[in-house]
């Protein structure tokens, strides 16, 4: 079985071709220009280095969000456009659990912090188990003391990593109370690989879509409907 | 015979979704058109964010139904059209990213396409004898140009807005007498039950730039009438109001459209964009061109506002210009017309 992965969840690109047992080819960047100019020559870059018949392709995992709304728009586009064309399914992989499978094996809690803005974050909790990684808490979007305030209540050695970490470093260092870690840079933000592993154990669990069915998975509404919803209950509330 | 050339064109600039199968330029195969304005109306307008979210969830459907009611299927087409400006960036972006990623994966040339010269080209396909050189004025929601189309994606501008586009100043001043969203047909509507001549809104005229229009000044005159009445007690005529208002905006288009044929000696016209499906509007050109001996253009409503088959005429006219884009192609807000 080969995937085509995509994330653009983040400031990072990240395009990765993947068989049953082993990375074909895998390619990020993480610069100023925008996932729509770097995303498609970036994906065309590996197929032809791979001399790939896009045809061969069995499916393409996306990274489904949480993330930059317009980012996350941009790769399910590429991989819807993609998927029309070819026939091809789509399986939407969690962006946070996804960046859980950066760091393996390890015996201890995983943390990824995406920076969410707002004085949020992006974050879930993972542990590995057996062969696999078990999600202790699913992805969400909360304020950084609650899930410090979880971690602390579980009392167990923590690994953090994410574009979230350089956002919220003191405030971890002040306030979590258990033995913690920082991941290396060489695994610290979004890569496709892990999209595509990841994408690898959800489609053997039947989780595919079709491309017209794919959605990415914000986690959040938008300002204007935040808003609205805040009316809604004032008015209930007068 | 001529080989036929088969464009699959996608739009989203705005809050429709739309997809149409266009060949040479002038035969609409499909034209689908997935319009989110219910949702945009809890609003009071289009919520970008809202608006780019929706796009993603139906665009892929969109393009299956054009495909389908086109009865062809990807295969069949020889390249792909995209609006990649101007519009709501995040907007454009979920066709632009589609498009290319649907070009790439079926090996069909990418052609990006400016909105507004989509606009523009929906007059081909209803009026299969026009061709350029014409003049053409191009009112919508997000736009105001008198332009003279030179040939096919050859533009001269002569005019453009410089604050607010006619059809914005319908929705403001729709919203400001409790008409709601959209304010263009709302007014018109109700327009019919008014005076037009009730009330005297200011006609701008731009000193340096005697094509330019300025649609700001008027939305004002008419807050300012709707706050003087307020204090006055005087209760508001929603149909005077109205009525006036669009006269006012008619009677500024008409006088802008009117020295440009006189002045370029040009014998025909054609108007676009979403606010020339109003009636009244429309009427009034229509007027000055039977005056005037010019041979007058308007697309049917529904291609007037936002669709993929305006899109798929002016790819048509770029892919036999030998116009190609990369993979690099991005979205271009702020697009100016006749840039490439």
């Amino acid at each position: 079985m080969k995937l085509l992965a995509i994330d653009s969840s983040g400031v990072v690109a990240s395009v990765a071709v993947v068989d049953e047992d082993k990375v074909l080819a895998e390619y990020t960047i993480n610069n100023k220009k925008t996932h729509s100019q770097t995303l498609l020559p970036m994906i065309d870059e590996i197929v032809k280095m791979l001399e790939l018949d896009l045809e061969e392709i069995d499916a393409i995992a996306i990274s489904e969000g949480p993330g930059s709304f317009t980012g996350l728009r941009i790769g399910s586009a590429t991989a819807k456009g993609m998927g029309l064309a070819l026939g091809k399914r789509i399986v939407e992989v969690p962006t946070v659990d996804a960046l859980a499978w950066n760091v393996w094996p390890t015996s201890s809690l995983i943390c990824p912090l995406m920076d969410a803005r707002r004085q949020q974050t992006y974050t879930g909790l993972y542990k590995r188990k057996d062969n696999d990684i078990e999600v202790v808490k699913a992805q969400c979007v909360v304020k950084i003391e609650e899930i410090v305030e979880q971690i602390n209540e579980l009392g167990q050695e923590v690994i953090f990593l994410g574009d979230g970490v350089k956002v919220f470093k003191e405030y971890i260092k002040e306030n979590v109370k258990v033995p913690f870690m920082f991941a290396p840079v060489s695994i610290n933000e979004q890569r496709a690989s892990s999209v595509a592993c990841l994408g690898m154990k959800l489609i053997k669990e039947g989780k595919t879509c079709s491309a017209s069915e794919h959605k990415p998975n914000y986690l959040r509404l938008s300002q204007a409907e935040r808003e609205r919803q805040q009316k809604v209950r004032d008015f209930k509330i007068c | 015979m001529e080989k036929e050339v088969k464009i699959l064109a996608i739009e989203s600039s705005c809050d429709e979704t739309a997809a149409a199968v266009v060949v040479n330029g002038r035969d609409v195969r499909s034209n689908v058109i997935s319009s989110q304005i219910d949702i945009h109306t809890l609003y009071g307008g289009v919520v970008p964010e809202i608006a780019s979210r929706n796009h993603i969830e139906r665009i892929n459907q969109v393009i299956e139904q054009a495909l389908k009611d086109a009865n062809t299927t990807l295969d069949e087409i020889d390249a792909i059209g995209v609006t990649y400006g101007p519009g709501l960036v995040g907007a454009l972006l979920v066709g632009v990213a589609e498009a290319k990623a649907l070009a790439y994966a079926a090996h069909k040339p990418l052609v990006g396409v400016h909105h507004i010269e989509g606009h523009i080209c929906a007059n081909f396909i209803e009026n299969k004898e026009l061709e350029p050189p014409f003049l053409c004025l191009v009112v919508s929601g997000g736009h105001t140009h008198l332009v003279k189309v030179l040939d096919y994606g050859k533009y001269e501008i002569l005019g453009k807005t410089r604050d607010d586009a006619a059809g914005e100043a319908f929705d403001k001043v729709a919203r400001s007498i409790g008409l709601g969203y959209p304010g263009g047909p709302k007014i018109e509507k109700v327009s019919h039950e008014g005076n037009p001549k009730a009330i005297d809104f200011p006609r701008a005229k731009i000193v340096d730039g005697e094509y330019d229009f300025s649609f700001s000044g008027l939305k004002s005159a008419v807050l300012n009438y709707l706050n003087g009445c307020k204090m006055k007690n005087i209760e508001i005529n929603q149909a005077d109001v109205a009525a006036s208002f669009q006269c006012a905006v008619t009677d500024v288009l008409v006088d802008h459209v009117r020295h440009a044929i006189d002045e370029y000696k040009m014998d025909k016209f054609a108007i676009a964009g979403g606010v020339a499906s109003n009636g009244i509007i429309r009427e009034a050109l229509r007027e000055l061109c039977k005056e005037k001996g010019v041979e007058f253009y308007h697309p049917s409503p529904i291609f007037c506002t936002d669709n993929a088959a305006m899109i798929g005429v002016a790819a048509y006219y770029e892919y036999i210009n030998g116009k190609r884009d990369d993979l690099t192609l991005n979205a271009i807000p702020n697009l100016k017309l006749g840039e490439r």
